[in-house]
């Protein structure tokens, strides 16, 4: 596989690298919440999955075979379903982070 | 149903589910959309790459705009379709929701 296959896993790994080192730098613990993370990607991936698998099946939208790995599951790419895990732990970092640094402040105030 | 369509059906059913099925009322805070505001930015960037690459390619039978790719206008706005936003927003805000609403109920609790 040339480099343009891994054009849409270098955007989720470009995402996570972004995020996961919140985990660090706000002290989060998110990731020692397993079961509550787990359902929450669930609860968020899951519907817009569907959404995705109904929307290539209608055509609304397609995936370059030269931009992604060749692997499908439903007739979507392996990236696409991990797009719906990478997005909403991304999510939940983002706002923890923001949350932990809200709480800091409310503490100096305080 | 186009992806207009189903967007605008997604967005509006998120914030039932914010405000009045999950009561989370995260859209009434100033961490949410601050946290929005930030995810939003990445989202244009990351939608910009698979979209402007065309990575991912779009009926424009479908979408607002034609389905000429360009950087903004014609329905699009760093490259991708405008309904691209909301489908993030409504991924983005029920994830959340699901989280705080989780955390209500789960006996882990952050130490």
């Amino acid at each position: 596989m040339s480099l343009p296959h891994w054009s849409y896993v270098a955007m989720l790994a470009f995402c996570l690298v972004g995020t996961l080192p919140l985990v660090v730098l706000f002290r989060l613990g998110v990731l020692r919440q397993p079961t509550r993370l787990v359902l929450t990607i669930l609860a968020g991936g899951v519907p817009f999955l569907v959404w995705d698998l109904y929307a290539t099946s209608a055509g609304h939208w397609r995936f370059d075979a030269d931009q992604t790995l060749p692997w499908r599951v439903a007739d979507l790419p392996l990236e696409e379903i991990g797009f719906f895990v990478v997005i909403p732990l991304v999510s939940v970092l983002t706002f923890e982070s923001v949350r932990a640094v809200a709480a800091r402040r409310r503490q100096e105030l305080g | 149903m186009t992806y207009t369509a189903i967007c605008v059906v997604a967005v509006l059913a998120v914030v039932v589910l914010d405000r009045w099925v999950a009561r989370t009322r995260l859209t009434s805070t100033r961490t949410w959309w601050t946290a929005y505001a930030i995810i939003v930015f990445f989202q244009l960037l990351t939608n910009g790459w698979l979209t402007g690459r065309g990575i991912v390619r779009y009926d424009p039978d479908t979408i607002i705009g034609s389905g000429d790719v360009t950087f903004v206008g014609d329905g699009r706005l760093v490259y991708a379709p405008v309904e691209d936003l909301a489908f993030g927003f409504a991924l983005v805000l029920t994830t959340c929701v699901a989280w705080v609403w989780l955390g209500r109920r789960t006996v882990e609790r952050t130490p």
